[in-house]
C-alpha cells in the first residue's frame, strides 16, 4: 500500500474516511474513540464531530479496520460513502490533472523535436561522419533520451509489463518504435563504423516527435471523451447535495447520503425533490419531464409519490422519504444508463477478434516489411530497414479499432436517456436498428387505456338523461359504468341514489331513479323488456363503426336514446404509428377486444394487421409466429398483462415507467407514455449503429491503407517511404477521429422534434 | 554473412513472438477468492494483476478494482459474458459485483481490449 500512497496526488495523509457514529453523546465518548483509532496503524489522524455524529480519519487504513477499532470501544460506526457527485468532481480533477499532463509531456517532447526536425529538413545535415559530430549528435541523444524517459515512459513500462503478461498492447507498439528508433541512432553516433557510410544517419528527432504526437493526441482524446458522457452527467445534475430534513422539529440542511428512510423532509417551490417519497403536507405542481419527458407539470397532494430529481414548481410539500441513496429511481436509471453505456454490441464482435491478435500480428508484418527491405530494397538498406520498421510499427492503431463500438454505444445511450429512451444493453440497441415487425398492445398503449364516455344521443336534455343513468350506475362497478359516473361528475349534474338496482348479466342494467324506472343496455335488453327502439339502431351501428361501445337507454319504457363509451385513441398514436411505418416497419395490432372495435381503431390510426380477440397468453404465441416468419419483432406495451411477450420479442418496448415489471423484463423502457417513444428508440439505435459503422469501417480502412503504406508499397511510385513522425502523427489523431465522431451522434434529433 | 544474420534475426523474433502471446504456455499470476474475502486488482500499466481469478460457481463476488492508470483506457471494465461493467475511480477501489455463474472462463477487458483478464469460475 505504501507504493500506492505515491500516487495519491490529492491527498497528504493518504485517503479520507468518514463514518457515522452510533452511541455517542459526550465529550468523554469523543477521545475514547479517537485513542482507539489512534492505534489502528496506518491512521495518521482520526477526528470525531459530536454535532454531527461523524467520525473523520485520515491515513492509509482500511475501512472495516477503523470500524473494528469504533466497536471495539464500545460504540457503533458505519462508513458513509463519498457521493456519486463528491466522486464524480474528484474523478474530473483526476481527469483535468491526467489532460494537463499529457500537455506538458506532449510540449515537451515536442519542443525537442521541432527544431531537430526543423534542423534536418533546412540544413539536411543528419549524418555522423566526424568525431565533432559524433560528440554533439551524442548530447542530443542523451536529450532524446530524457524526452523518452520522462514524457513516454508509461509507454515503456506499459509495455514491459503487458509483455511480462504475454500481453501486447498500444504501448508496445508506440514503445518498440520509438525505441527502435532511438537505439539504432545511438548505434551510428556510438560505434559509426558498424554501420555502413550512407546509413549513418540518426533519427532522434523521429523518437521525440512520435512520443509527443502521440501525448497530444492522448489529450484531446481525454478531451473529447470528457463530452461522450455528458449525459449521465446531466442525470446527476438533477440531484441537489443537500436534503432540508425535519429533525426535533425544526429544519435542517443535511448532505444527500445521510436522509434515510422515513425521515420527514421539506421542498420548497423552485427546489429538487432530493429522494422518492410520499407526500404527508401540501400541495404542489411538480415537473416531471426530466424523469418522463412529459412536459406538463402533475399536481402532488397528499398520498402522491414524489421521484428524486423532479422540480417542484409553486407550493411548499413536506413528505416522506422512502427510498434513498441508490434505491431512488434516478439512482437506478443512472445505474441502468451507465451499464448499457458500457455494454459490448455483438457488431462489434469481428473487431474485437480482430484487436485481440493485432499487436503481435503488426509485429509480425513490420518484421517482415524491414527483412523484404533489407534482402531486397534499394540502397541505403540499413536506413529503409529501420524507417519501414519504425513507420509499421507506429501508424498501426487498434485503439481506432477498439474505440469505434464503445464511444458510440456510450454516446447514443446517453442521448437516449435524454428523450426519456432507456436501452438495457448494446444487443438491444443493435436490434432495434433491424427489427421489421413491431406489434402493439392497444390498451394502454394505442389507447389511455381508461374507457370514457363518448357520445349521448338522445330527442331531450342530454345532461338530464346522463344524471338518470349516472345515478343508476353509481353501485356498478364495470368499466364502462365507470365512464358514464366520470363524465356525469365532469359535468358536475347532481346524482341520486338508484333503487331496485339489478344487473341483467350480458344485457345491461336496470333501477329505479327519482321514481322512474330506467334502462341501461345493449339492444337485447329493449328486446327483452319490449321496448321500441327501432329509430336509434342505425346510430348505433355508426357508433360501432367507430369502434366505440353503444348502449341503449329507456326510461319509464320508452327509448329515451344512445351512449357510447370508446377507450379514446391516444392524441400522439397516429402520428406516431406514422412515423413508425415510415421508419419502414410492418406495424401489428393486439388487443384482447373483439374484432369489430379492434379493426375501427386500426383503420383510424393505419394499422392494416390486427389480431383481436386474444387472452393474454396469445400475445406472446403471436410473437413466436412472427419469429417464425423469420421475422425480426419488437413489441410495445405497458408491461403489465404483456411481460411474456415483451420477453419474447427481439426487441421489447415497455412504455411508460410506471411499472417496475416492465423495467425489469423490457430490453427498452420508454420513459415517456407515448408510441413516439418507440419511434425515438428505433431512428436512435439506427443512427447509432451508422454510427458505429462509420467508426469501423474508418478504422479498418486506416489500417489497411496505413501499413502497407507505411511498409513501402508506394515507395516504386514516390520514390520516397513514409516519414515515422507523419506515420506517429496519423495514429494520434486517428483515434481522436473515432471519438469525434462518435460525439457526433450527440445532435441526434429525433424526426417528431425535427418536425417542430 | 551480415545478411544471414539479420535475416536469422528477423525470423527468430517472428518465431518468438508467435510463441511468446499465442502459443506459449502463459503464465498467469493467479488469485482465488471466495464470496467473502476482498480480491484486490490492480488496474496498472496496461494490465490487471493477477489478471486470472478463481471464483467458485454459484456465488456471488465482490471484486475490487484498484485503477492506478489515469489514462481513459483503463476508465471502464467489463465482463461482456455476465452482462457487467463498471467505472473505475482513479487511485481509489471500486467493487465490482459478480453475479453467481456457471463454471466457465469469462473474460474480462477493457474497453478497447488492451487491458484483458479472465474470470474462472469453477
Amino acid at each position: 500500500m505504501a507504493e500506492h500512497a505515491k500516487h495519491e496526488p490529492h491527498h497528504d495523509g493518504g485517503p479520507l474516511h468518514r463514518f457515522q457514529l452510533e452511541g455517542v453523546s459526550c465529550a468523554g465518548c469523543v477521545r475514547k474513540i479517537e485513542s482507539a483509532l489512534q492505534t489502528v496503524p496506518g491512521v495518521e489522524e482520526a477526528r470525531v464531530n459530536l454535532g454531527d455524529r461523524t467520525l473523520a480519519v485520515q491515513g492509509e487504513v482500511s475501512a472495516a479496520d477503523c470500524v473494528a477499532a469504533v466497536e471495539g470501544a464500545g460504540y457503533g460506526a458505519e462508513e458513509i460513502r463519498a457521493s456519486e457527485r463528491e466522486l464524480r468532481e474528484q474523478q474530473r480533477a483526476e481527469e483535468q490533472h491526467h489532460y494537463r499532463q499529457l500537455l506538458w509531456r506532449a510540449g515537451l517532447a515536442l519542443g525537442l523535436g521541432v527544431p531537430l526536425m526543423a534542423w534536418g529538413l533546412i540544413t539536411g545535415e543528419m549524418m555522423v561522419d566526424s568525431p565533432m559530430q559524433q560528440l554533439v549528435w551524442g548530447a542530443v541523444g542523451l536529450l532524446a533520451l530524457a524526452v523518452l524517459i520522462f514524457c513516454g515512459g508509461h509507454f515503456f513500462s506499459g509495455a514491459l509489463r503487458a509483455f511480462r503478461h504475454h500481453n501486447a498492447n498500444m504501448d508496445t507498439l508506440i514503445a518498440l518504435g520509438t525505441g527502435t528508433a532511438w537505439g539504432f541512432s545511438m548505434l551510428v553516433v556510438a560505434l559509426p563504423q558498424l554501420v555502413p557510410e550512407a546509413a549513418r544517419h540518426v533519427y532522434f528527432e523521429a523518437s521525440a516527435m512520435i512520443i509527443g504526437l502521440i501525448n497530444l493526441g492522448q489529450a484531446l482524446e481525454v478531451r473529447a471523451r470528457g463530452r461522450t458522457s455528458a449525459a449521465v452527467e446531466k442525470l446527476l445534475e438533477l440531484q441537489d447535495p443537500t436534503a432540508r430534513v425535519l429533525r426535533d422539529g425544526s429544519e435542517v440542511d443535511v448532505p444527500l447520503e445521510q436522509v434515510q428512510v422515513g425521515d420527514r423532509l421539506r421542498v420548497r417551490p423552485g427546489e429538487k425533490v432530493p429522494v422518492d417519497g410520499r407526500v404527508l403536507e401540501g400541495r404542489s405542481l411538480v415537473d416531471e419531464s426530466m424523469l418522463t419527458g412529459e412536459p406538463v407539470p402533475v399536481q402532488k397532494a397528499e398520498g402522491d409519490a414524489l421521484s428524486a430529481g423532479t422540480l417542484n414548481k409553486n407550493g411548499s410539500l413536506l413528505f416522506e422519504a422512502e427510498k434513498v441513496g441508490a434505491e431512488t429511481r434516478l439512482s437506478q436509471i443512472i445505474e441502468m444508463v451507465k451499464n448499457a453505456q458500457s455494454s459490448r454490441v455483438p457488431i462489434a464482435r469481428l473487431a474485437d477478434r480482430i484487436a485481440a491478435i493485432f499487436v503481435p500480428t503488426v509485429m509480425i508484418i513490420a518484421i517482415v516489411a524491414a527483412l523484404v527491405w533489407f534482402n531486397w530494397g534499394p540502397d541505403p538498406r540499413a536506413v529503409h530497414t529501420l524507417v519501414v520498421l519504425t513507420s509499421v510499427l507506429i501508424i498501426a492503431c487498434p485503439c481506432a479499432l477498439g474505440l469505434a463500438t464503445p464511444m458510440s454505444v456510450m454516446v447514443g445511450v446517453g442521448k437516449g436517456a435524454e428523450y426519456g429512451v432507456l436501452v438495457r444493453n448494446g444487443k438491444a440497441l443493435q436490434q432495434a436498428s433491424d427489427l421489421t415487425t413491431l406489434v402493439v398492445d392497444k390498451t394502454g398503449t394505442l389507447t389511455e387505456g381508461a374507457p370514457k364516455l363518448t357520445d349521448i344521443e338522445t330527442h331531450g336534455d342530454s345532461d338530464v338523461l346522463l344524471a338518470l343513468l349516472a345515478s343508476l350506475e353509481q353501485g356498478s362497478e364495470h368499466p364502462l359504468a365507470e365512464a358514464v359516473v366520470a363524465a356525469a361528475r365532469d359535468k358536475k349534474l347532481q346524482l341520486k341514489s338508484a333503487d331496485d338496482f339489478e344487473a341483467i348479466t350480458a344485457h345491461g342494467v336496470r333501477g329505479t331513479v327519482d321514481g322512474k324506472t330506467v334502462l341501461l343496455g345493449n339492444r337485447k335488453l329493449m328486446q327483452r323488456e319490449k321496448i321500441d327502439s327501432d329509430a336509434w339502431h342505425e346510430r348505433a351501428e355508426q357508433l360501432a363503426d367507430l369502434g366505440r361501445t353503444a348502449m341503449y337507454a329507456a326510461v319509464d319504457g320508452e327509448a329515451a336514446g344512445l351512449i357510447a363509451v370508446a377507450d379514446p385513441i391516444r392524441d400522439d398514436a397516429k402520428a406516431a404509428i406514422a412515423r413508425l411505418l415510415q421508419l419502414g416497419l410492418r406495424v401489428e395490432m393486439l388487443t384482447g377486444d373483439s374484432s369489430a372495435t379492434a379493426e375501427a381503431v386500426a383503420q383510424q390510426l393505419g394499422i392494416d394487421r390486427v389480431h383481436a380477440d386474444l387472452l393474454p397468453e396469445d400475445k406472446e404465441k403471436i410473437v413466436g409466429e412472427l419469429q417464425g416468419k423469420h421475422e425480426l419483432v419488437g413489441m410495445a406495451g405497458d408491461g403489465i398483462n404483456d411481460a411474456p411477450a415483451l420477453a419474447k420479442a427481439d426487441v421489447g418496448f415497455a412504455i411508460g415507467a410506471g411499472t417496475d415489471v416492465a423495467i425489469e423484463t423490457a430490453d427498452v423502457t420508454l420513459m415517456r407514455s407515448s408510441l413516439h417513444g418507440v419511434a425515438d428508440a428505433i431512428e436512435l439505435s439506427r443512427a447509432t449503429l451508422r454510427n458505429i459503422k462509420q467508426n469501423l469501417f474508418g478504422a479498418f480502412v486506416y489500417n489497411s491503407l496505413g501499413i502497407p503504406i507505411a511498409a513501402g508499397v508506394l515507395y516504386p511510385f514516390t520514390g520516397a517511404l513514409l516519414s515515422p513522425v507523419i506515420a506517429g502523427a496519423a495514429m494520434a489523431f486517428s483515434s481522436v477521429t473515432v471519438v469525434t465522431n462518435a460525439n457526433r451522434l450527440r445532435f441526434f434529433k429525433p424526426t417528431e422534434e425535427g418536425e417542430k | 554473412m551480415l545478411t544471414l544474420l539479420v535475416n536469422v534475426i528477423g525470423l527468430l523474433l517472428i518465431a518468438a513472438i508467435v510463441w511468446w502471446f499465442w502459443l506459449g504456455p502463459k503464465r498467469h499470476t493467479a488469485e482465488s477468492v471466495s464470496g467473502s474475502e476482498k480480491l484486490q486488482i490492480l488496474v496498472k500499466d496496461g494490465v490487471y494483476e493477477p489478471d486470472r481469478i478463481r471464483l467458485p460457481a454459484g456465488e456471488e463476488a465482490t471484486l475490487h478494482f484498484r485503477r492506478e492508470d489515469a489514462s481513459p483506457c483503463a476508465e471502464y471494465v467489463l465482463f461482456p459474458d455476465l452482462e457487467v461493467s463498471a467505472q473505475l475511480a482513479v487511485n481509489r477501489d471500486t467493487e465490482v459485483h459478480i453475479p453467481a455463474a456457471e463454471p466457465g472462463e469469462y473474460p474480462f477487458t477493457c474497453q478497447m481490449q488492451m487491458y484483458r483478464g479472465t474470470l474462472v469460475v469453477e
